[in-house]
């Protein structure tokens, strides 16, 4: 059913319609209209047999989300950023003990300094945990992938994160295919869990695995993600096929089949770049873009294939490893290590820094021009890093080098010092 | 039975109680069985079951499976129970033996109240009211670490109870204070030299007061020493639905420096001090207070234990007057507070 | 359900993890003796027939009183119960009232009728024992119960010696004592009265006797010179109280005087003053503390109005009064005269200075030793004489019945022995349950149940008894005090302070075992044991 509708809402649609049974909520921007329209919902008995629990931390909520799901529950949540990071150690947990939790996470850059836009920085911090970790490029994306999310982590018995950037996505009004509940009903069958807490059938979950034997869990935990590999693309075929239209699968293509120069990205930026590639198609160029669906488990031989033969490949990204360079790009260069292709990382869109259409055709441009470095950072303003550069060489000192610079940029009076 | 002949005495009126063991024992083969200890009973659940690596003479050991199976008992079986990371946890399931003998799950060493939340949660929304909940973990995974969370499971007056295995530090990592360590204690953070050796005074938390403060329906005290109040508290607070709260005293031999030997003793002399008060509230009020019955000294109980070695001098005298005194001040207090020395209010 | 490797593991699997091979020390279950097995002269397991009575399984407790001791309802009420000042209890708060928990039992079983099991045919030697007061009755039910045919031959005209010549009714009411005699005859005890032995050896060799027991007791009063007129009227406590039991008592006046400081002094005192006498009063040589008589017969003749005179002795005896010195205490202890004198009215005076036997039956047996006016014997009770055996008063020992029904069963077991030539084994004894062995955290505070006593008024104008028994439900009471010092009384102590469910519950009256297997050797189940019936050994590499 198409309708006009803000991301968040969209997808909680597609939450509500998976039947959750124990949902927990704890507010933080952007991901927090999700768990309020959900709450409405449970509230309103339009979502029967379920309950919403306020709690009182993320820790808290995932905690909630793997006592629930380990006693037969299905269990969702969403966050974001801070809070991501807050329950880090419950991510961790839920993947290891293979609880099928599904959580929404709305991207959102790291403090400090403390900023409440977009980026990939929170996903990136817990793209060891064992989760399966899905993109949305767009909110019809989002919404799909959160039917596809359940079924995939209650066949797998493993929790999937599906990720949707902060404000682009949540906060953006569009059309959107809202699934209906016989749809989701006939794609999703109730939760049957592997694993469970019964008393007519007891069992201790959660033991503690010594040297002997944790190697061939973690083994295990990797070989459960390669299962997910395989059936990633699958579930999307079949959701293909109830709903009549794609979503998900390990990643998609654009303009790849002849390009010279390939972008690979997560997330709503791809949309951008595809305005951008159709603007340079437009003037002959063989650009072309490679959407990453599935972070984790990560499609290596999928992302080899669709990048072909191209010379260049450039991960733009919204996140970054300090003292090191891209985060996704070292995924992507180990899928093209064989490949004659150079890589190049371009960071962009840090704590919600818009990534324009004239910005990543000069991205493409350079990369066609052989001009584009190993390591660049999009509309980076050169001459303020280079002034607090000069003063940190002068006083190596420790210091609020965010103050500072935002002294430079004139957003807050000087004076302090 | 008829009566002996009497040559025309006094009959005597005193009703004939059990006094071999009065109701102190675990057990009394001349008594009814129904008034017997769920531990007498030879059909017990042994909710943690023998060959767990606990060692020699752990109250936490003893008090788990106290608790769990009278509240096996009282829930007819159906009982999950969710662990929070600690020693209890890790001498109980090291890969590939489990002790337990009832569905359970450990999760982390903060978050039991939460999971326990999400069990409850999710028994309830499958409908199924009958099995009931018990969250367990030691004193730093309650008062310290898993505060926060069992802080929100009380207020949420979630359907959990709540047992905190309190043996007054962190064992599992070699004996660090928590907010639980009384004042003078020798941990492995608050070691016993200096001008106040051992833990500072004026600090640490009282867990059973703050969860009164929440409000929850039930809050309950005990050690290790008293089987049947212990069990009677366990039974009690299966009786209310929501949050509850039982903090039992559980000596642990490794990190007091006590012999394994005198963990229940140790226990019994804590209570008998009046350094741990054992009391029940309901709703928030204090309802009823388990007497002392042979009043000790503080000392008697801290002679015992190596932790407070350095209050002592080689002979078992007394050697810090001044911090005994402070520590009798405590008991003392406790006395005064919940009226320890009045005829028993149950 | 698919369990997940390594992570979610099959509940009770850590049997598999035998902990006991921690051990260093093993915890074992033992007996121990409780202080008042050890303190019964008559060899009573108090502590085994309170297990039963205390469970209210009265003839369970019964028959394994009289495994030791044929008198329950004799003793329950004569004993001096040394039993009971070593009761543990006592430091607890008051001794278990054993005494009244085993007359108790005695007038359970005489109300009842319960009789003893069977004896088996006499199929073993042929025993002569000489005198039916308590070594000898004793001696002859335990040699019955074990097969020997046993005759006992009884100078009087009724069985029960000093039981019922030396102890008054009041204290011990007749029907009681005729109860218990009876009930040893019914086991097949060939018992001849008015039958007075005078020739030993001739008698054993002409009845045709393999052993003989001497248990003819102490009855002839000892007699000391006392200055007295004509007319002064004397008589000593063994006529006295043997006189009591005859169809008229004799006359004493309104003011009496006893002589001596013994339980027969105050049984003569009480006596006197159930028969009218206004003033009662003992006269005795040295003070309280050195008198030998029990406490408890001194208290009671007190509460009865008798008078106690100390430091004092008879000088002279007249009609009307009698003269008396006073005395002190030297540095030994021994009376001293003082002469100082004071004069005191008395229509009579009674000598209870003590009792001797009568030993003429010996005459001619050279190998029997007599020293001091009794028979010398081993540790065997018996005498130089092979075959000959004795206890009871004629022997080295304090004359209380109880001693002599101790006596008795020992040289039960010694003649039993000696006719089958064999040494009689000393049953093992185990090591003490003292205080110090128990944790009296687990026992109750609860105050001996009072016996109740008859008023005063009329203890003293009747030979109603004194002291009256429990009923029912005070003596499970009093039974039910019991701490079973040193034997496992199955608390479940044990059994639920484990850490480890190392113990395993047997089922009722078979107490418990370790379960070596997991047992980490804490010793919590040793400090816990209310009895102290549990010791940690050290574990052997």
């Amino acid at each position: 059913m198409l309708s006009q509708l803000e991301g968040s809402r969209a997808v909680a649609g597609a939450v509500v319609c998976c039947r959750p049974q124990v949902v927990c909520a704890y507010p933080i921007t952007p991901q927090t209209h999700i768990v309020e329209a959900i709450g409405a919902s449970v509230k309103s008995r339009q979502l029967k047999h379920c309950r919403f629990i306020n709690v009182e931390s993320e820790f808290a909520a995932m905690s909630v989300a793997i006592g629930a799901s380990a006693t037969g529950a299905r269990a969702y949540t969403a966050t974001a950023s801070q809070g991501l990071l807050f329950m880090i150690e419950a991510v961790y947990n839920a993947a290891g003990l293979g609880l099928p939790v599904v959580m929404t996470l709305a991207n959102r850059a790291i403090g400090a300094p403390i900023n409440i836009w977009n980026d990939h920085s929170d996903a990136m911090a817990v793209r060891d945990s064992g989760w399966v970790m899905l993109f949305a490029e767009d909110n019809q994306t989002a919404t799909d992938l959160h039917v596809q999310a359940f079924r995939l982590a209650e066949e797998l018995s493993l929790p999937v994160m599906v990720c949707v950037d902060g404000y682009v996505l949540t906060h953006a009004t569009e059309r959107v295919d809202v699934p209906t509940q016989e749809q989701v009903d006939a794609f999703l069958p109730p939760y049957k869990p592997r694993q469970v807490l019964d008393p007519a059938d007891p069992v201790s979950i959660g033991a503690m695995v010594g040297p002997e034997a944790f190697t061939e869990v973690r083994y295990l935990a990797h070989a459960k993600q390669l299962q997910a590999l395989e059936r990633i693309g699958e579930v999307a075929g079949e959701f293909a096929e109830g709903f009549g239209r794609h979503s998900g699968g390990l990643v998609s293509t654009y303009h790849v089949e002849d390009a010279e120069v390939v972008i690979v990205a997560l997330g709503s930026v791809l949309g951008t770049i595809k305005d951008a590639t159709d603007e340079l198609r437009a003037n002959g160029a063989r650009v072309g873009v490679v959407g990453i669906t599935s972070f984790r488990p990560f499609p290596l031989d999928v992302l080899r294939e669709a990048i072909g033969d191209a010379r260049k490949v450039v991960v733009v990204e919204r996140a970054f490893s300090a003292g090191f360079g891209g985060v996704l790009s070292t995924d992507v260069g180990l899928a093209i290590s064989d490949a004659k292709a150079r890589l190049s990382t371009v960071v962009a869109g840090l704590g919600g820094r818009a990534v324009t259409e004239a910005g990543l055709i000069g991205v493409f441009e350079d990369a066609l021009g052989d001009r584009l470095e190993a390591l660049r950072f999009l509309d980076l303003d050169k001459d303020v890093v280079d002034r607090e550069l000069a003063r940190m060489a002068g006083t190596r000192r420790s210091g609020p080098s965010a103050e500072n610079v935002l002294r430079d940029l004139g957003t807050v009076a000087s004076g302090a010092l | 039975m008829s009566k002996a002949k009497t040559d025309g005495a006094i009959t005597t009126t005193q009703p004939v109680k059990f006094y071999q063991v009065g109701s102190f024992a675990v057990g009394n083969r001349l008594v009814d069985p129904s008034l017997r200890t769920v531990q007498a009973d030879a059909a017990r659940t042994n909710a943690i079951t023998s060959g767990h690596r606990a060692c020699q003479g752990c109250g936490e050991a003893l008090g788990a499976r106290y608790v769990l199976d009278a509240a096996m008992r009282a829930t007819g079986g159906k009982l999950v129970a969710v662990n929070a990371t600690g020693c209890l946890e890790v001498f109980t399931t090291p890969y590939p033996e489990t002790s337990w003998q009832l569905p359970w799950l450990h999760s982390l060493f903060g978050n039991a109240a939460s999971v326990a939340t999400g069990v409850a949660a999710a028994l309830e929304v499958q409908g199924r009211n009958d099995v009931r909940v018990i969250a367990q973990a030691g004193d730093g995974g309650t008062v310290d670490i898993g505060f926060g969370c069992l802080s929100g499971m009380f207020e949420r007056n979630d359907d959990v109870l709540f047992v905190c295995y309190d043996n007054e530090a962190y064992m599992n990592t070699g004996v660090q204070r928590s907010g639980a360590t009384p004042p003078a204690a020798r941990t492995a953070t608050t070691e016993a030299v200096g001008r106040e050796p051992g833990n500072p005074f004026d600090q640490g938390k009282n867990l059973p007061r703050l969860a009164m403060a929440h409000g929850i329906r039930y809050v309950a005290t005990a050690t290790v020493a008293d089987l049947h109040d212990l069990e009677a508290k366990v039974e009690r607070a299966m009786d209310f639905r929501g949050a509850r709260y039982l903090h039992l005293l559980v000596p642990c031999p490794l990190g007091w420096s006590s012999a394994p030997a005198d963990t229940i003793r140790i226990a019994r002399l804590a209570k008998e001090s009046g350094l741990f008060p054992v009391f029940e509230a309901v709703d928030g009020e204090v309802t009823a207070a388990s007497g002392i019955r042979r009043l000790v000294p503080v000392e008697e109980y801290l002679r015992l234990q190596g932790r407070f070695r350095h209050l002592f001098d080689s002979s078992g005298a007394v050697a810090k007057t001044d911090i005994v005194a402070r520590l009798q001040k405590l008991a003392d207090a406790n006395i005064e507070r919940f009226g320890l020395l009045q005829p028993e209010v149950t | 359900m698919e369990k997940p490797f390594a992570i979610t593991l099959d509940v009770g699997s850590s049997l598999a993890n035998k902990t006991g091979s921690w051990r260093v020390e093993r915890p074992v279950y033992i007996d121990r003796l409780p202080p008042c097995n050890d303190a019964c002269p008559a060899g009573e397991n108090v502590q085994g027939w309170l297990y039963y009575a205390e469970a209210g399984e009265y003839e369970q407790a019964w028959r394994q009183l009289v495994q030791d001791n044929p008198f329950p309802a004799v003793m329950g009420r004569v004993c001096y119960r040394p039993c009971e000042t070593v009761c543990n209890r006592a430091q607890l708060d008051e001794a278990v009232g054993i005494n009244a928990v085993e007359r108790f039992l005695g007038d359970q079983a005489i109300e009842h009728g319960w009789s003893f099991e069977a004896a088996p045919p006499s199929s073993g030697g042929r025993v002569l024992v000489v005198g039916a007061g308590p070594a000898g009755l004793s001696t002859a039910y335990h040699l019955r119960r074990l097969g020997h045919a046993v005759v006992i031959y009884e100078t009087g005209a009724t069985p029960g010696g000093m039981m019922r010549f030396g102890i008054p009714k009041y204290r011990l009411p007749r029907d009681v004592l005729d109860a218990e005699v009876e009930r040893i005859c019914a086991l097949g005890v060939e018992l001849h009265l008015n039958r007075k032995v005078t020739d030993l050896p001739a008698t054993m060799r002409d009845d045709g006797f393999d052993a003989v027991f001497l248990a003819v007791g102490a009855q002839l009063a000892k007699r000391a010179y006392l200055p007295a007129g004509d007319s002064a009227h004397i008589l000593d406590a063994v006529s006295l109280l043997h006189s009591m039991e005859g169809a008229s008592p004799p006359r004493l006046g309104r003011r009496v005087v006893v002589y001596g400081g013994g339980d027969t002094a105050m049984d003569a005192a009480r006596t006197a003053r159930r028969l009218g006498a206004t003033d009662a009063v003992v006269v005795y040589r040295r003070t309280r503390e050195r008198m030998p008589a029990h406490d408890v017969e001194v208290e009671e003749a007190t509460d009865e109005g008798v008078l106690m005179k100390w430091l004092s002795t008879i000088t002279e005896v007249d009609e009307g009064q009698i003269l008396l010195e006073q005395m002190v205490l030297d540095d030994k202890g021994f009376p001293q005269p003082t002469g100082r004198f004071e004069k005191l009215d008395a229509d009579c005076v009674v000598l209870a200075l003590g009792e001797e036997s009568d030993l003429s039956l010996l005459t001619g047996m050279d190998d029997v030793e007599i020293a001091d006016g009794v028979v010398q014997v081993g540790p065997d009770l018996m005498t130089g004489h092979p075959g000959l055996f004795a206890g009871g008063d004629v022997v080295p020992a304090e004359r209380t019945a109880t001693n002599a029904i101790g006596n008795g069963k020992r040289a039960a077991r010694t003649i039993d022995g000696w006719l089958r030539g064999e040494t009689p084994r000393e049953p093992a004894r185990h090591e003490l349950a003292g205080f110090e062995h128990l944790n009296t955290w687990y026992y109750a505070d609860a105050p001996k149940t009072e016996r109740p006593r008859l008023e005063l008024v009329r203890r003293t104008s009747t030979f109603d008894e004194v002291v009256g028994g429990l009923d029912e439900t005070n003596a499970l009471f009093e039974a039910r005090r019991c701490l079973s010092c040193g034997n496992c009384f199955e608390c479940d102590n044990c059994f639920g302070v484990c850490p480890d469910n190392a113990v395993v519950k047997l089922g009722p009256g078979k107490r418990y075992e370790f379960d070596y297997d997991y047992c980490k050797g804490c010793g919590i189940c040793m400090v816990e044991c209310p009895c102290g019936a549990i010791v940690m050994e050290p574990e052997r590499a």
